[in-house]
Parts: structure tokens; sequence; C-alpha cells
């Protein structure tokens, strides 16, 4: 299905990843959102605020981070298309309907432009320290998906990949920006309508009586049905069986909670994106993400003038995290460089793939501004001595 | 008891009235011998039954707790949510549907506790929903804690020597905050509340009723007030109908008079109507009142 060209500003214009991202979400089809006011997350309401009475939408600021998260999953099982935006310390505050939202499998997308923290931390400045969170934020075990674009345009299209993988597995999608992207003001195209493929939410056809709202699929996900349809559900976050109804047990919570996770886990090739560079024949593949992927390019392309073989591995998804493709690099190359805005998160999952088949060396950073590239390039320069002569 | 005496029972079989709303698959409840959340939920079915509603478009909302498991046993789309947080998420179903009916009904603790901040925001915003909060001054799932509406000198299993906090009281906070209709009722005042809930249905805006509940095992035995069936009487015997009443003056005191009643009813523009408006007089026929 193709988008609702009421919602699509076909053009180019200059903005900012916020703004872009609010874009993304109108072309996506998303009508619903509920946000609480966070630097450097706030542009994003403020442009939906601006566009949504015009074409058919409802923006609510509510009164936190808490009742935004959970206000859009209550709009979702109305039959919409919701998200919310948010920050470090409203991110905080949101896991526990990420948790809702994974266990009651409601499609529904979260924004986090990634401040540096903890606790207040630097609420104007760039961090990458809430990606563990994104993964393992909300307590027990579910599986997510995280999406990190590194520009404008790519904002925007992931905003949309966002909903439509929200749509395709029922789960909470976050798109995981950091400061400096939301506010990276660059061009982007906005193409027609009809260019901008969209997954529409997969209502069941089974007829009331029958239809169980937590029976899967093949693919492991189940059909949806909206509130006022006749069909009388029940949604709880307890656990529970296929017919939404509360089970007390072990062996209930084995057969739930095992699928949530699978439904990720299984389903990995397909989401799974990254973009390589020069990775053929490298010896020192550079992992990033974020911001942290442009930073890396400079230090990459000194280090190759210095005559080493450099490759770059740039995440698109963080989760689920691209293990085969790492595991299988960590075969023929040396040497894992992760540069990221915090003092080692993702580094953890390539030092988990390469299991010790390749050393893995991380670039940290506090948060605050960027990484130096000169210090990247240290790190790549050092990587020499693991390279036989 | 002689066989003549089964056979006419025979021809009578017991017939719950409001079976028709409610997930009879799901009996037995959870709740405990004597405790009035089932005593409301009856009451509040046979409202439901007669309101003359497309049940199809009644949903129903819950937080956590005892009183959070009453959408699990209504045969409406139902949603039992995150502790504290059934107003917003009821917000989100209703703005993004304004044609349901939407209802929360919750306990104390989740909607005035860990809920407050919702709770007067979903009032001030004249949310056209209904909220039904049973009180029974107490924490029940969690082991008869101490609420923002136990009585000063009841005791409670986090206030072992009594609690010294000032309650809530509640009509007066929702009146406060903007809600349309505010009623009190206790679980003995079936006839009343059952009428009070099929008028909050009906109204346009943020109706809020307040039903106070025996929670005997948690509260009562604690406290020694006898069971479920003391704090009844207790309720009948020391309850005072003053509909009209100032909600300023019918704070709770520990097993004192109880004032019961509709306090509030009256018209306010509901959010959506609001803004519905307020964008129809900014921009006249550019502007296409949303209904979802």
């Amino acid at each position: 299905m193709k988008a609702d060209p009421k919602g699509v500003q076909t053009g180019a214009f200059f903005i900012d990843g916020d703004h872009a991202c609010a874009e993304g979400a109108i072309a996506a089809g998303c009508r619903f959102v509920a946000g609480y006011p966070i630097t450097p997350s706030t542009e994003v309401v403020e442009r939906i605020a601006e566009r949504f009475p015009l074409i058919g939408g409802l923006f609510i600021q509510m009164e936190d981070e808490i009742a935004s998260s959970i206000a859009i999953q209550g709009a979702v099982w109305a039959g919409k298309k919701a998200m919310t935006v948010t920050s470090g310390p409203g991110f905080s505050l949101m896991m526990e309907h990420i948790g809702l939202a994974a266990m009651t499998e409601t499609p529904c997308v979260f924004i986090d432009v990634q401040r540096a923290g903890p606790s207040t931390g630097l609420p104007t400045l760039p961090a990458q320290g809430d990606m563990m969170q994104a993964r393992w934020g909300s307590h027990g075990d579910y599986g997510i998906i995280a999406l990190c674009p590194n520009s404008p345009q790519e904002t925007f299209d992931l905003t949309i990949k966002a909903f439509n993988l929200a749509e395709t597995y029922r789960v909470p999608v976050l798109v995981m920006l950091d400061e400096c992207v939301g506010h990276m003001i660059e061009r982007i195209i906005i193409p027609p309508a009809d260019q901008i493929d969209i997954v529409p939410r997969r209502f069941t056809n089974i007829p009331p009586g029958e239809f169980r709202l937590f029976e899967p699929k093949e693919d492991m996900v189940p059909d949806m049905v909206k509130a006022g349809d006749g069909y009388n559900i029940h949604v709880t976050g307890l656990t529970h069986d296929e017919r939404g109804y509360p089970v007390m047990n072990a062996a209930a919570q084995e057969k739930l909670v095992h699928r949530l996770v699978d439904k990720i886990r299984l389903n990995a090739d397909r989401i799974v994106e990254y973009r390589e560079d020069e990775i053929e024949g490298a010896e020192v593949v550079v992992v990033s993400y974020g911001i942290t992927s442009r930073v890396a390019i400079p230090a990459i392309e000194e280090a190759r003038r210095d005559g080493l073989k450099v490759g770059h591995l740039r995440l698109i998804t963080a989760w689920p995290f691209p293990e085969k493709r790492i595991a299988e690099l960590s075969r023929t190359i040396k040497v894992f460089v992760v540069p990221e805005i915090n003092y080692g998160q993702m580094v953890r999952e390539v030092e988990r793939c390469a299991a010790g088949r390749a050393r893995v060396v991380l670039v940290p950073h506090g948060g605050g501004s960027v990484h130096n590239p000169k210090d990247i390039h240290c790190a790549i320069v050092d990587c020499r001595k693991d390279i036989r002569p | 008891m002689s066989e003549d005496t089964i056979d006419t029972c025979e021809t009578c079989v017991p017939v719950n009235a409001v079976e028709d709303v409610l997930r009879m698959e799901r009996m037995p409840h959870i709740w405990c011998p004597g405790c009035g959340i089932g005593t409301t939920l009856n009451g509040f079915a046979h409202a439901l039954e007669t309101s003359g509603l497309d049940l199809r478009k009644v949903a129903m909302v819950s937080g956590i707790g005892c009183t959070g498991r009453v959408s699990g046993y209504l045969k409406l789309d139902s949603f039992h949510t995150t502790h504290g947080r059934a107003l917003p998420f009821a917000t989100g179903l209703k703005l993004a549907n304004p044609e349901l009916k939407v209802v929360v009904y919750s306990g104390d603790g989740d909607l005035t506790a860990i809920g407050g901040n919702h709770f007067i925001h979903a009032a001030r915003r004249n949310l056209d929903m209904t909220v039904i909060l049973i009180n029974n001054f107490i924490y029940g799932m969690t082991g008869g804690q101490v609420a923002p509406t136990t009585p000063i000198g009841a005791t409670a299993s986090t206030a072992p020597h009594g609690n010294f906090e000032e309650p809530f009281n509640l009509p007066y906070l929702a009146e406060s905050c903007g809600a349309v209709y505010v009623a009190r009722w206790t679980a003995f005042h079936i006839r009343h509340l059952t009428k009070a809930v099929k008028e909050a249905l009906v109204k346009k805006g943020f109706s809020f009723i307040e039903i106070l509940a025996p929670c005997p095992t948690l509260y009562s035995r604690r406290n020694r007030l006898g069971d479920g069936l003391d704090q009844m009487k207790h309720f009948r015997d020391d309850s005072e109908i003053r509909n009209g009443a100032d909600t300023k003056t019918v704070g709770l005191d520990f097993q004192g008079k109880i004032v019961v009643g509709k306090f509030v009813d009256k018209d306010k523009p509901t959010y959506l109507d609001s803004m519905n408006a307020f964008y129809a007089a900014k921009w006249g026929d550019k502007y296409t009142p949303y209904k979802g």
C-alpha cells in the first residue's frame, strides 16, 4: 500500500532531523502523537502539533512521558498508527510501557533523540547512551526493533520504516536519534506519496467468536482487531493465553514470552539492516552508528591513506543486532574498532559476536560532543600491532 | 426441607441477570468473600444493560489491583493496563475513536496515588469518559498497605501504628479538577449506584463516581471491624444522602459519617468539542472537525 497523499509534503526541504522525523511519521500514516516536551526532541512534536489539525491527526501534550507512552497504545487499539517522542530522562520514564507494548503486541513507535546522561546530564548535547536501555530497559524478556539514522534524510526514511516494522511484527519500534542528527540541518527529499510504501495494519477477517487475539500466524505474529468492532477483546499486561486471558503459570509464560522473543530473533534476517564500505579484504572494520558513523569517515579515510585496509560497517538496525555478519567478519578480519558516544554499549554486542576470533577495541566518549576523528584514527592505526607484516 | 420445596426451587433456577455482559468463562472471579467490588460490578453491569448503549462501542479500561481485574470480567472490549495508567490509556483510546464510550474502572490507589497526576489532568481536560473508582481504603492486592484514602487512625500493613496522613477527599478533588459529574455511593447503595452509573454513562464529559467498598480481608480484619457484612452495616447506618452537597464538606473519617449522593452535575464542553470549536473559529471551512 502507498502513503496517503494528504499527509505527504512532497519536495526538497532544508530541515533538521527532528522535523524530518515528524514528516516521516506523517508520511507513514501516523495520526496520533502524544508527547511531553524534552530537549533535544521537542521539535518533532512541535512540527506535529503544527501540521496535524489540518490533516486529520490528533496531537496531545500529555502530563508526562509515562502518560504519553501509554496514550499512544490506547490510540493504537482504537485503530490509529501512533508514536511518542522523547529524550533520555523521558525515555527512562517510558520503559514500563515499552514492556506493555511488547507484552500486548501493540504496534507503536518511540522516538528517542539521545542526549548525554545519566539523569538530567547535558540536555542540549549529544550522546548515544540509551542503546542498551533501548534493548533491555523494561523488565522481563521481550524483543524489540531499534533503528539508528545518521542524517535528516535517513531519519525521514527510517521513521517510515519504523511504522512499517511495527505493523509487520506487532512490536514497539524505537528510532534512536542523537542530538546531532536531531538538530543537524540538511537537504532532504520527500518523495511523492505513491512512491512511499506503507504496511497497513493486518486486521483479521475471522468473525468475532472464532477469533483469538494472540493466536500467532506462521510468522509468529497474530492478526489484530480494534476496539469497537464487536470482538470483545481483552488485552492485559499479565501473562495471557491466545484469547488474551490471564494465565498465572510457568507453561503459559514459556509459551507467550518465548514467542515474543522469537518473533524478532527468528525474523532477524529479514529485519537487520546495515551498510558496508570497503569490507572486502579489510583487516580492520569500524562498526559505528548514528552521528558517530559520519565522524568516523575522515578517520577511516586517513587510516586508508596510511596504508591500512579499513572497512566500515554502519548499523541501521541496532536491534536486532547483525550477529551473523559480525560473527562472519570476525573470521576474516583482525580487529573491530567501535567508536560510540558512551562508555561501551554496542561494543559488547560486537565482542559477543566476535567471540574472541577478532580483537574488539572501544573508542569511548562520555557525551557532550562527538568524537574527535583523531581519536578514532589513533585507535585504527594502533591495530597495526594485530596485523602481521 | 421437603422435596416439594426443592421442586419449587428447581423451577426458578438461579440466573445471574447480568450474565450477558460478563465473561462467564472466567468465573470464579478472584475477589475474596465479602469483598464489595463484585457488588459494584453487578450494579455497573445492570446499568450498562439498561443504558441503551451499543455495547460493541463500550470499552473498559482498568489499571492494576483488585478493582483492576474488573475489565477482565466484562464481555466488552477491555484493557487491563499498567499500574496507575488506565486514564492515559483511556485518553488515547477515546481521542483516537470518539465513537467509543470509554469507562475507566479502577481502585483508589491506582487512580489517585500512582495515577494521581493522570487523574487531575484527565478531569482538567474534561475528557468524555466515565471513571468509577472503588475505594476500599487500602491496597488490597498487595496485602493491605496504606493508601492516599486510608482514614487517619486506621492501621495498614505499612502503617502498623496507624495512619496519620491526611487522606484525599476524592469528590472534592474531582470537582476542583473539572469533573462535570461527581457522585459518591457505597456498595450498600446498590440501587443508587446503579442509577448513578446510568447517569454517568450518558453524561458528556468527565464523570466520576466514588464507590466505597468493604475489604474484609485486609482492611476490616486488621482494623477489627468485623467482616464484609459489618462494613456494609456501617455503610447503611452511617451514610447520609446529601445530593448537591458541597464537596469540600464530604471528607471521610475513620468509621465516621459518610456523605453520599450526587454532588456535581453540570455541563461544560468536552476536550474534543473545545478543540473542534477552537480550530473551526480559527480556520473556518479549511478545518475539518476531528472525528477520529
